[in-house]
């Protein structure tokens, strides 16, 4: 298959995908899971397949069609892309396996609308990851939010109806609001939105327009979740735990810090950007969002909100990353990516598989739950070491090239920053650890034991990936260090 | 094969217009229906005949009688008559192939030949106004479309609809007579009636304020056909109480002739000749347009009955059309005239998605459709396929006139900020009202009982029709696209 | 003064369009509304069949022994024929209306007709 070929295949595939499993959902639940599952492995196939092209420093692209004349929907991958797209379909499938226990083992209604949604939104997702320019990137941003819109009003009572509506309203309204309004601002600018290595902004839009233009682009990507756009978040937490755990930890809220930094890496350009003052606020926006939604979560009782702020101010790490405007920097921005995606992930299994087996929720209730699910608290302690950055985790790794970015740039607000969120992530994390561990079960408590085996199978494996990616790391470090000559133009 | 192109603008009025008596005789059951979708089919082929031709080169005339303009009556297709004419002659196809069980469901059998024979009236009616290129002739075709427009619409079980009906024919008839004045000054000042040459003689009147006034009379006038906002108070009522058949033809192309008619006559004659009449013009509709597209986006967003909301939404799209012709520049005009074609697509997909809901569930109030995606979910799904172009989401037509719209905004200095701003509102206005449909149909409990009616297949398939054109025409763009820069470009070609 | 005066036949348009539209607006019978239109469309006849005479004209009958013979403007005449048949239409239409709201609703009223309607 020619590299072209394939990205065409991975955004067909899975909506070949999606058919299949509205299809073979009438038939039989059996016959849907089996076509999700050979959906995501397929996808797997033919995404990974273009790894070696990229490594080998090939950049294949297609133009599929011309809506408006000079702007046509075309995709172009480059390492950061790739590295998005081949993390969201690896998990996807992991996702699929943890899917089946959970919503069997929960009894859920309208299984196959939320199988059918859930491949919508990879297509979207590979989409956003290949876009080729900033209206392509925008057509499947949109896409993404709507068909995650069903996902997250799965329930479908009066509370999660409602939470779903601020989600849509809030990254519908910032998108057609900001971003869309920042994106014809560039095109009209600089006469195009082609990803370009090196920026395209440079020469048509200097401070302070530059800072303007830069905040449409920051809030207008709702799904990054920078204060004060973050509030859908916590929000969608409604959801189903697997759509919190590959949406929110994974696809969606990546979808959102990724179209940032691809933005500031490909639109603004590195060097213009920190050649120019009116950028430098982002910066600071970032840091406030790790430390106050670090505070948050600190206050929280409930175990998804809780992993839903971390997520906000992890978020904000990467953004904060993307903007030191250093080359390691950027390369800490992708890696973080990852490493945030193993651990988040496994934390929202553990929280789901928490749900299923015990239908417990609040912090308060874990007290000895570690003897009761040996292997879900495991990953947990893993998941969360990860977000503190311990060694030998994944977390870890992202945060030293943000570091050293960071310390390349001398700027010592980051680093302040990442000292203080990572004391407070430890703040959160470390009593529910010891909770779970060291405490004794309450007394009213009724016995139960793990959750099903497809969903332990699911957090064990993204627990192993959370540990593994700390010392295999080199693939993704070598194909994220193409950025630099990326950066370079 | 050439003989007949140089036909086809006259057969596209002639071939409805001498179906009628046919129809009316045809009393056997489905003739009637069969004949008038044939003939419909028929005019959607010489629509695209037409089309293909004025693509590949020059406009296409013909001299009504022999006789040259302007002593007969010319008719005249160019691009921006050919976008019409396939939305009407689409729009009608469409509608009729799937609307024979309605329809059957709505009109009494002894009724339906004469219900067929209106409807291909209002085809030849809103045909003929586009393709004429005389101001008198459109007043005539104008009013034959209109008389239908008023049998059909009353045609409905509903007695509502006549109320309706009424205050429709008294400010229709207000309007067309309005025109009728305009016509008759501007005629008085110029002695002739063919557009063109009313083009070429209006700069040789020495005293400019007959036309200024029949500038004022003639732009009223089709703005009360148009429902351009505040003059749109017949449009709500009389679309939610009409057969939903005719509501979905209707709402695709009856307001859409008469502000073609709008912008033809005032960029050709108007705008060339009258000194500072670009900026009256402008100062005049573009506040308008803005009113429009927030206070009946807002309205709607209240509304209960899906085909009132539906039809307030339609006043507020309109103002979008409005919006782009008031910018009286390049690209605001093929904003306007894209969004004539795509406003089309989506409102006539949604039309008849409710055509299938009322079908199914009896009535379209959202109360009554609580749940309705679980009975009816490729109906549905089309409805919000459709519903995401009206929103102006990328990927579907609504975007991209939504585009280009802004674009032309973008040329307006300082104006652009309010302008976009209102473009912005109306469209997440519009997300909310479409997403209360949406929250009720997908995610409201039905309540116990099973719903009686029957959709059929043919009715399903033509819904999805219509809501992958939405599709289609958002990412494959050419045609209309191709059709507004050329339109927009000859209204142009007479400005100083 | 006398030169306004003049034009008399224009007064008479203004005036009785007026007349029709106030009708129109004021009155709450579809009945009298109805005349009321009727009054606005034949107001704008008369402006046509005024445009149309030419000083001195006749009828616009081509004799070809008088060459110098003055005609009146046949065009606004036989405009006006066609606008006066799409007027009697418009009004056998919107008396055909009125039979069937009187015949559903018991009444010609406005606003009783919506009275009823509010009450469902």
């Amino acid at each position: 298959m020619s590299p072209e070929t394939a990205i065409v295949a991975a955004l067909a595939w899975p909506l070949a995908g999606a058919l299949a499993i509205s299809l073979t959902g009438r038939v039989s639940a059996n016959a849907r899971e089996a076509a999700t599952l050979i959906t995501a492995a397929g996808l797997i196939w033919i995404v990974w397949g273009l790894v070696p092209e990229l490594l080998a420093g090939g950049r294949p692209a297609v133009a599929l069609a011309e809506p408006i004349p000079g702007i046509s929907i075309a995709f172009r991958i480059e390492p950061l892309g790739m590295l998005f797209a081949a993390l969201a379909s690896g998990l996807w499938l992991i996702n699929s396996i943890y899917s089946i226990g959970y919503m069997r083992g929960n009894k859920e209604a309208n299984q196959t609308r939320f199988y059918t949604c859930f491949a919508i939104a990879l297509a979207a997702t590979i989409g956003i990851a290949f876009a080729g320019n900033l209206l392509t990137l925008f057509l499947f941003y949109e896409v993404l939010t709507l068909s995650t819109y069903p996902l997250v009003a799965h329930k479908g009572d009066g509370a999660t109806v409602r939470s779903a509506r601020v989600y849509l309203g809030l990254l519908l309204a910032t998108s057609i609001g900001l971003l869309l309004p920042g994106i014809v601002w560039v095109y009209t600018a600089a006469g195009t939105g082609d990803f370009t290595p090196g920026g395209i902004l440079a020469g048509h839009i200097a401070s302070p327009e530059l800072g303007l233009l830069l905040a449409l682009f920051v809030f207008g990507v709702g799904k990054a979740a920078v204060m004060p756009v973050h509030r859908w978040l916590p929000a969608a937490m409604v959801a189903p735990t697997p759509v919190s755990a590959l949406l929110h930890a994974v696809a969606v809220v990546k979808a959102g810090v990724f179209t940032i930094t691809k933005v500031i890496v490909y639109i603004f350009g590195v060097d213009h950007l920190f050649s120019e003052p009116g950028s430098g606020w982002l910066l600071y926006a970032a840091a406030f969002t790790i430390v106050a939604a670090s505070i948050v979560a600190l206050r929280q009782t409930n175990l998804k909100r809780l992993l839903a702020y971390s997520t906000v101010a992890q978020l904000s790490y990467v953004i904060m990353a993307a903007a030191i405007l250093k080359p390691l920097a950027e390369i800490g921005a992708a890696i973080h990516m990852v490493a945030h995606a193993f651990g988040k992930i496994t934390l929202f299994f553990a929280a789901g598989a928490i749900y299923v087996a015990s239908k417990k929720t609040e912090l308060g209730q874990l007290r000895g739950i570690g003897r009761r699910m040996p292997w879900t608290m495991a990953a947990f302690t893993i998941g969360a070491l990860s977000m503190i950055g311990v060694p030998p985790t994944g977390g870890f790794v992202s945060k030293w090239f943000i570091l050293a970015g960071a310390f390349e740039a001398d700027n010592f607000i980051a680093i302040f920053t990442i000292i203080a969120s990572t004391a407070l992530n430890a703040a959160y994390f470390l009593p529910i650890l010891y909770m779970a561990w060291f405490e004794a079960p309450a007394k009213d408590d009724k016995p139960h034991g793990e959750a099903p085996p497809a969903a332990v199978a699911a957090l064990t494996i993204t627990a192993m990936l959370t540990l593994a990616f700390f010392l295999l790391n080199g693939p993704v470090i070598r194909l994220e260090q193409q950025l630099i000559s990326g950066i370079a133009g | 094969m050439d003989n007949l192109l140089a036909q086809l603008p006259a057969l596209q009025v002639v071939v409805p217009f001498l179906t009628v008596p046919l129809v009316m005789l045809l009393k056997p059951r489905g003739f009637a229906w069969l004949a008038a979708t044939a003939t419909s089919v028929v005019c959607f082929a010489i629509a695209i005949a037409m089309t293909s031709a004025i693509l590949q080169g020059a406009p296409l005339t013909y001299a009504m009688g022999g006789w040259p303009a302007p002593f007969g009556i010319a008719l005249a297709v160019d691009a921006f008559s050919a976008l019409l004419l396939l939305v009407i002659t689409g729009a009608s196809t469409l509608t009729l192939i799937g609307a024979r069980a309605s329809i059957d469901s709505q009109i009494t059998d002894a009724r339906q030949p004469l219900f067929y024979a209106a409807w291909l009236l209002a085809l030849t009616g809103l045909s003929g106004i586009v393709v004429t290129a005389d101001a008198f002739n459109i007043f005539v075709f104008m009013e034959i479309s209109s008389l239908a427009s008023y049998v059909l619409i009353s045609g409905g079980p509903d007695r509502r609809a006549l109320p309706s009906v009424f205050k429709y024919l008294v400010m229709g008839t207000i309007g067309a007579t309005f025109y009728l004045i305009g016509v008759g000054l501007v005629y008085m000042m110029t002695g002739t009636l063919n557009l063109a040459d009313m083009e070429a003689r209006v700069h040789e009147v020495g005293d400019q304020s007959p036309i200024l006034v029949a500038a004022g009379f003639i732009t009223v006038g089709l703005a009360l056909k148009a429902a351009v906002f505040p003059l749109h108070a017949w449009l709500p009522n009389a679309y939610t109480f009409a057969p939903h058949a005719v509501t979905a033809f209707l709402a695709a192309c009856a307001t859409k002739v008469a502000l073609y008619v709008l912008i033809r006559f005032d960029f050709l004659v108007f705008q060339p000749n009258l000194v500072g009449h670009d900026t009256q013009f402008a100062y005049f509709l573009m506040p308008l347009a803005v009113l429009a597209i927030v206070v009946a986006s807002a309205v709607a967003l209240f509304e209960r009955n899906l085909k009132r909301l539906l039809a307030y939404s339609s006043v507020a799209q309109i103002g979008y059309i409005m919006l782009g012709a008031s910018l009286v520049n390049d690209a605001g005009l093929t904003a306007s005239v894209v969004h004539i074609f795509n406003h089309a697509l989506a409102k006539g997909a949604l039309f008849l998605t409710v055509m299938a809901l009322a079908m199914r569930f009896g009535d379209v109030s959202l109360d009554q459709l609580a749940g309705a995606a679980r009975r009816a979910p490729w109906t549905m799904a089309a409805f919000v396929v459709a519903a995401l172009s009206l929103i102006g989401v990328p990927g579907t037509a609504g975007f991209i006139s939504k585009w280009y719209l802004v674009m032309a905004a973008l040329d307006e200095g300082w104006l652009a900020i309010p302008l976009i701003a209102t473009i912005a509102a109306g469209s997440l206005l519009a997300v909310a009202y479409v997403w209360r449909i949406i929250e009720c149909t997908y995610f409201a409990p039905a309540d116990g009982t099973e719903p009686t009616g029957h959709v059929p297949p043919l009715v399903t398939g033509v819904v999805l029709i219509a809501a992958t054109a939405n599709v289609y025409f958002g990412i494959f763009t050419a045609l209309p696209t191709t059709l507004a820069a050329e339109a927009a470009l000859a209204l142009q070609e007479a400005l100083p | 003064m006398l030169e306004l005066l003049g034009y008399y036949n224009y007064w008479v348009f203004a005036v009785l369009l007026m007349v029709g539209l106030y009708a129109v607006i004021t009155r709450g019978n579809l009945i009298k509304k109805l005349l009321g239109l009727s009054i606005f469309q034949s107001a704008v006849f008369l402006m046509y069949i005024t445009m149309d005479k030419v000083a001195g004209g006749t009828a616009p009958i081509l004799q070809p022994d008088l060459p110098d013979q003055i005609y009146s403007n046949p065009l606004p005449q036989v405009l006006i024929l066609t606008a006066i048949v799409v007027g009697v239409s418009t009004t056998a239409l919107g008396l055909a209306l009125v039979v069937r709201i009187r015949e559903t609703y018991g009444t010609v009223e406005e606003a009783e007709i919506y009275e009823q309607d509010a009450r469902g």
